[in-house]
């Protein structure tokens, strides 16, 4: 089953190149039409508030700390179970990868579990494991799980051969097989499945703290919605974006570190 | 003469298919002298990549059995493809075998840098494989070969994918690293001239299932020159080995 998967394909260099200019002007025409369109639509400031109030909401959380504390708050959930998730979907990866018999053993339980919507089990995850931090650090995992392991698996599968061939004739122990060809070989596809977990991540954390939480930016969301302080709501989205984006882009710069033995695909 | 290095003794390997199995080495029985160097000439099928991956542990032969004077044998091999790891340098890939062996590293990268310059690539020991040519990568293939100092170098087919003029500069350096360091060797190769240029001995395997079916001395003297081609032992030895493989 997971033989016809196919690891995601890396953006190509021309469009991580062409990023800067280019998002710095589609920024500022965004924030240009939002500004155009609260001020001349007549919206209430509790539907679109305008890009300077959510500025001046964005700094004045900063500044008693409530911003700063909420995404700590997310962050670690993020990373917890990006962490947990990601280890879990690698020795499981390896194993599934290295025997098909295991394969054939958990492959049906693993393609059921995917038909489970995450999102849906969140409140049966918050009530049982409590509005705590460890219930999101959970959910996180989850949904990070299982496209890592598919790159994992991937990965671990198209380690060349004759590779192989080669570790064996100098009598590599299975540590060393490990260490030096397996890992090595199959990091292009894990590191694939870690940008796509990253951003998942995110997403889980977020969906957990909506679904009962007493602290992090979803929560935030939450807190402020009901007080209808809209501006507030936009600036825990635009957080929660940056946060994507850096998590996003570590692990882009994991990638250029640790790939840059690749060929450059143009 | 010296007692052999490495004795085959009715090597038989059928490889499981849907007919009754199908056979691809037929009670191959031969030996190696030290520091000898033996090729192995056969068409295609016949079993000598079969044989190599016998000799070097990756399979395990039916019936029949083999064994190396001294014990298990460290093993060099350089296969068809330079089969080089693309995620380390033209020198981290030759330290390989050494860092198995659990050699310290500054130590490991002095022999790697004495077999980078017995190969002729000084300058390109931080090259990574994707930026060596063919004959470069192979040449690396056959340093990683070498550094661990092996008992028996096993090649095959080293310069099958290289170009007519790359592959007869290749000769000449193996035949020279060849003479530099006494090493015992075992080559499968398609090409009769390459055999003759290279050998001590040639080793001929019949259609599948193979079977020796000439153990031809090569008596040309050393170092061998192009010209040497030309002159009608050549001719003769050659002719030989052509009525066999046919
Ligand atoms: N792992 C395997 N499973 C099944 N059959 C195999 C396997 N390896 C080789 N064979 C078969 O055994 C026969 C001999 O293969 P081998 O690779 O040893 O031939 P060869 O002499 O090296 O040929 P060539 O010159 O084309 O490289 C072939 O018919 C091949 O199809
Ligand atoms: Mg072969």
């Amino acid at each position: 089953m997971f033989m016809d998967m196919k690891p995601p394909r890396k953006p190509s260099r021309l469009s991580r190149r062409a990023l800067p200019w280019t998002a710095v002007v589609s920024l500022c025409a965004a924030i240009l039409a939002w500004e155009l369109v609260s001020r001349f639509s007549g919206l209430p400031a509790f539907i679109l508030p305008a890009p300077e109030r959510v500025a001046v909401r964005f700094w004045q959380a900063l500044a008693d700390g409530n911003l700063l504390l909420h995404t700590a708050v997310t962050l670690s959930e993020v990373l917890l179970g990006l962490l947990s998730g990601t280890v879990a979907a690698v020795a499981l990866g390896y194993a599934i990868a290295k025997s098909r018999l295991f394969e054939r053993l958990v492959a049906p339980y693993l393609v059921a579990s995917q038909a489970i919507p995450i999102v849906a089990i969140a409140p049966l995850l918050v009530i049982w494991f409590g509005p705590g931090m460890f219930s999101k650090v959970l959910i996180c995992a989850l949904i990070v799980f299982f496209p890592v392991l598919v790159n994992t698996v991937v990965g671990v599968r198209a380690v060349p051969q004759p590779l192989h061939d080669l570790m064996r004739s100098l009598r590599a122990t299975r540590g060393q097989i490990i260490r030096r060809l397996e890992v090595p070989a199959a990091l292009p596809v894990l590191l694939g499945g870690l940008r796509i977990g990253a951003t998942l991540s995110v997403i889980g954390a977020v969906v957990g703290e909506l679904v009962g939480a007493d602290q992090g930016l979803g929560f935030l969301v939450n807190t402020a919605r009901g007080l209808y302080d809209t501006a507030m709501v936009f600036v825990a989205v635009l957080t929660l974006i940056l946060l994507a984006l850096a998590l996003y882009g570590v692990v882009a710069l994991m990638e250029k570190k640790l790939l840059s033995w690749q060929e450059v695909h143009e | 003469m010296s007692d052999p290095i490495l004795t085959v003794r009715g090597l038989s390997v059928t490889f499981p298919d849907n007919n009754g199995g199908l056979e691809a080495l037929d009670a191959a029985s031969f030996a190696v002298r030290p520091q000898e160097f033996v090729c192995v000439l056969g068409p295609s099928g016949s079993g000598k990549s079969t044989l190599l991956r016998i000799l070097a542990g990756l399979l395990a032969p039916t019936s029949g059995s083999f064994t190396f004077a001294g014990g298990v044998p460290r093993i060099g091999m350089v296969f068809q493809q330079s089969n080089l790891m693309p995620w380390r340098t033209a020198l981290e890939n030759i330290t390989l075998p050494l860092e198995l062996q659990g050699m310290e590293g500054n130590t490991a990268r002095i022999k790697a840098q004495e077999m980078i310059e017995l190969v002729g690539l000084q300058g390109f020991e931080s090259n990574w494989p994707r930026d060596l040519s063919g004959g470069m990568a192979q040449r690396v293939a056959i340093a990683r070969a070498l550094v661990h100092d092996p008992d028996i170098l096993l090649l095959d087919e080293p310069f099958g994918s290289l170009d007519a003029l790359t592959r007869e500069r290749m000769w000449s350096e193996l035949s020279r690293i060849w003479q530099a360091r006494r090493k015992t060797v075992l080559m499968v190769t398609h090409s009769i001239g390459e055999a003759l240029f290279l050998a001590d001995r040639v080793l001929v395997l019949t259609q599948r299932p193979g079977r020796i079916k000439l153990d031809l001395a090569v008596d040309l003297p050393r170092p061998r020159a192009d010209e040497m081609r030309y002159t009608a032992h050549f001719g003769k030895l050659a002719r030989k080995l052509k009525e066999a493989i046919e």
